[in-house]
């Protein structure tokens, strides 16, 4: 048994870290997401130059064959430092669907252009009505000769701005809410008929409303079978929900690091508060919550990724324990640090309010804690 | 044994109430209910309406304009005000200075400070907490000498909410270290914000909005008929007030407002957006909410049946603020949780009248359940923070 990082995967976390602490500090995080511009290019380039942005694809497609591991320590870092780039929405959303779908004609008209840089793309994965159902959708491809028709309504849409283009499930068989019928489209997002209600999120990210009414795609941008996108849409969301929950560690810790740190210099009653051992015990119960969720984070970085249900059963174990304990740990750091905690100025309300965004991104606690026991019964 | 109301009661409960449907401003109302934020010019309209009424200071005595109503009447008024969802009373003039004035203050200071509180045509802030000095307030450090008629007042407030639209402000500083007990060099004084030397900084709070400031003195010379009682007096005259705090802080009947507004949206999600009607776990954590809110709700009828009968509130009274700022923060929750990814975008300005309804991001107020949830986190930390609250209780009623 081996529970340690390899040296390249250390060398990988190492420049992520050095660049966050020398290039984006907080102050620069904070113009980034107080600004128009939904991210940096430059720090996104960063990505691009490191080769993160091809880390988990395969050789033949051109990238570095990383793991669940590689990813995992990148988002650790994304997390540490607040990072707004959109990462996760280019090389695990869109990438994911990629990879796992595209003929080698779209990979090198789309993938190939993600992994340079090129390209911004998402995966519109949720709807009006869907919540966090992935099998609910309502939105419609039409067959029409050699061309689909795609009406409908996504909501949410992580990077939507300055996306080239969007995967989109879109119904093409079936009702509402069944997993078969659902077909994924890759929709770029200059042609007639869409349109984007944008707005920054409250963590600083920036999403998109998009509409399609009566938008004409051409039918080799289908990836995969018809009516077959599900299990690639699940598995796909699978990956980013294990990716942002790695941030989530990032930030628990750094949330719980740093509460420890200000209790030790801010002083209360000729004391330091962290002195007073009604809060000790509180510091101590979300070191132990982010020491369990590190631990649960392991469970599932080492499930074997070929068992898809003990894979999914793992990483909605971790989603779950995500949701209650970051709640935990973001609204103790916020109350032991008094008004500070509250205070724009200060970084510690903006990891709680991404560790609040994170929770209901892909399923929030119920709804993994559902998936869970329906897994477990199996 | 009953918790009923007798007929007199039931008839002020009827006219509160018609009051409410008459009286309360149909353009605050509609902004309330969409959570609009409501501008200074709303609050000082539906302060004065109720001022108008005689109903502007329920808790002040009948003879500086107050309602001499029983203990069961405020609560009555309490739960009307929420049903109606009228905003609260902003504190500082009428909840928290105009008592101690009435207290505390010489006839001259009535007579020039009461009216303007009462009719809301002079705003107030609160300024106690100052960067060294939150939980530990004792240890406060600005400092008023005496020159003369005057003092001069040198240092600096901070969180002070509505600073920036405050006429005045009341103060907590120190006029001698050359004491026993710290507290005993500390004194209560009124000072306009308009005089000289004073500057109020805004202080951004998580949510984005500009609630609360930092305001600095630096050699503001105020005269010296502004200090309220005796000089070294002003802890034991700003502690009343603190407690004063601690027992409106509860909030029940707002919380129940609340809640009855969440099953509501519950109830009505159409096929537009989805539906919690049959989520086992969120209806589940609804239920536990309204249990934890009828066990204060019946704690506050137990304090308000010991105060009217004129005893003093048992222990049970302590839990008041920590549990009502606790059931607050559920709900929060609660809604941020119902509105999921819709709590998400970050839209201020869609919180405004006048904006486009076509242009909205999510369903109704989802997307403000967010700030709503951040910025209430303050609930537990203003006031006595619950940590304070759990200390004050070990000290006081467990004998520790
Ligand atoms: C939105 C907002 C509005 C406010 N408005 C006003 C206002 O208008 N006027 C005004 O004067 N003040 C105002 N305050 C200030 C408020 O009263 C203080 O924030 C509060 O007293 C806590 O002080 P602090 O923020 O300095 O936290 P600290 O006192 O530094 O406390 C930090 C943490 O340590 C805990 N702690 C401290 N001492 C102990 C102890 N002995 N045992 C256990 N735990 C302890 C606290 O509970 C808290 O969790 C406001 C605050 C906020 C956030």
């Amino acid at each position: 048994m081996d529970l340690s990082i390899s040296e390249e995967q250390s060398a990988i976390r190492d420049v992520i870290s050095r660049f966050i602490e020398n290039e984006y500090d907080f102050e620069k995080r904070m113009s980034i997401a107080e600004g128009d511009s939904a991210f940096d290019s430059d720090a996104y380039n960063f990505f691009v130059e490191q080769g993160f942005t091809a880390i988990p694809f395969s050789e033949e497609d051109g990238g570095l064959n990383g793991g669940p591991v590689e990813t995992m320590l990148i988002m650790k870092e994304i997390g540490r430092g607040l990072v707004l780039e959109p990462y996760l929405e280019n090389v695990i959303l869109a990438g994911g669907v990629l990879k796992r779908l595209a003929t080698d004609d779209q990979k090198s008209k789309w993938l190939s252009n993600i992994i340079n840089g090129e390209l911004q793309s998402t995966l519109a994965f949720t709807e009006p009505q869907s919540r966090f159902n992935l099998n609910d959708v309502a939105t419609v491809a039409k067959d029409n000769g050699d061309k689909a028709i795609i009406n409908g309504k996504k909501s949410f849409v992580l990077n939507g701005k300055e996306a080239d283009i969007i995967i989109v499930p879109a119904r093409t068989s079936g009702s509402q809410t069944e997993a078969e019928g659902i077909s994924l489209f890759v929709v770029e997002s200059d042609l007639p008929g869409i349109s984007k209600n944008n707005y920054k999120t409250v963590d600083g990210h920036s999403a998109s409303e998009i509409t399609f009414k009566n938008v004409e795609i051409n039918k080799d941008n289908l990836l995969g079978e018809i009516g077959k996108g599900y299990q690639t849409l699940e598995s796909t969301i699978d990956d980013a929900t294990l990716a942002v929950c790695a941030e989530a560690t990032g930030i628990m810790k750094s949330l719980h690091d740093k509460t420890v740190e200000y209790s030790k210099n801010r002083v209360q009653f000729g004391l330091p508060i962290g002195g007073f051992q009604a809060l000790q015990h509180r510091m101590v119960d979300t070191l132990m919550a982010c020491e369990e969720t590190e631990s649960i984070l392991l469970w599932a970085l080492t499930t074997n990724q070929d068992d898809s249900s003990s894979l999914k059963k793992a990483i909605s174990g971790l989603k779950y324990q995500i949701g209650i304990a970051g709640k935990h740990v973001g609204q103790e750091a916020v109350q032991l640090h008094g008004g500070m905690g509250i205070s724009w100025e200060l970084d510690i309300a903006h990891f709680f309010k991404r560790l609040s965004s994170i929770e209901i991104l892909f399923g929030n606690a119920d709804f993994h804690m559902k998936r869970f026991l329906t897994l477990s019964n199996n | 044994m009953h918790v009923s109301f007798t007929s007199e009661e039931n008839d002020f409960q009827k006219e509160v109430n018609s009051f409410f449907n008459a009286k309360y401003p149909a353009d605050i109302k509609d902004k309330q209910n969409k959570s609009v934020p409501l501008e200074k010019e709303d609050f000082i309209r539906w302060q004065k309406t109720l001022y108008e009424q005689g109903w502007a200071a329920p808790n002040w005595p009948v003879e500086y304009g107050g309602t001499g109503w029983t203990p069961v009447q405020k609560y009555i008024f309490a739960n009307e005000n929420a049903k109606a969802n009228a905003p609260a009373i902003v504190p500082f003039g009428l909840g928290m200075v105009g008592p101690v004035i009435y207290t505390y203050g010489n006839e001259a200071q009535k007579k020039k400070f009461l009216p303007g509180i009462l009719a809301s045509d002079v705003w107030w802030c609160q300024g106690y907490s100052e960067p060294g000095s939150g939980s530990d307030l004792a240890s406060l450090k600005m400092k008023a000498e005496r020159a003369g008629n005057e003092y001069i007042l040198n240092g600096t407030k901070t969180w002070t909410t509505l600073g920036h639209m405050a006429d005045w402000i009341f103060c907590l500083v120190r006029t001698s270290s050359d004491v026993a007990r710290r507290q005993e060099g500390i004194s209560f004084i009124l000072v306009d914000m308009s005089t000289e030397g004073v500057s109020v900084k805004p202080i951004i709070t998580i949510e984005g909005d500009r609630e609360v400031n930092e305001v600095h003195f630096e050699n503001v010379k105020v005269p010296a008929e502004n200090l309220i009682g005796e000089e070294g007096k002003g802890w034991t005259y700003g502690k009343v007030l603190l407690q004063h705090e601690r027992t409106s802080i509860a909030g029940v009947a707002r919380s129940q407002y609340r809640l009855s507004r969440l099953k509501e949206k519950i109830r009505n999600s159409d096929n537009t957006q989805p539906s919690l009607t049959g989520d086992s776990d969120f209806l589940k954590k609804i239920g536990q909410l309204e249990i934890e809110l009828k066990a204060l709700e019946f704690t506050e009828l137990r304090t308000l049946a010991a105060v009217s009968v004129g005893k003093a509130p048992g222990p049970e009274s302590s839990l008041l603020k920590i549990r009502g700022t606790e059931i607050q923060q559920k709900l929060d929750e609660l809604f941020m949780e119902a509105a999921g990814y819709f709590s998400l975008p970050y839209v201020p300005q869609q919180y405004n009248l006048n904006s486009d309804p076509e242009e909205h991001v999510g369903f109704g107020a989802d997307s403000v359940s967010s700030l709503v949830y951040f910025n209430n986190r303050k609930a537990s930390i203003y006031g006595g923070s619950n940590e304070i609250q759990k200390n004050i209780i070990a000290k006081h009623v467990l004998g520790l």
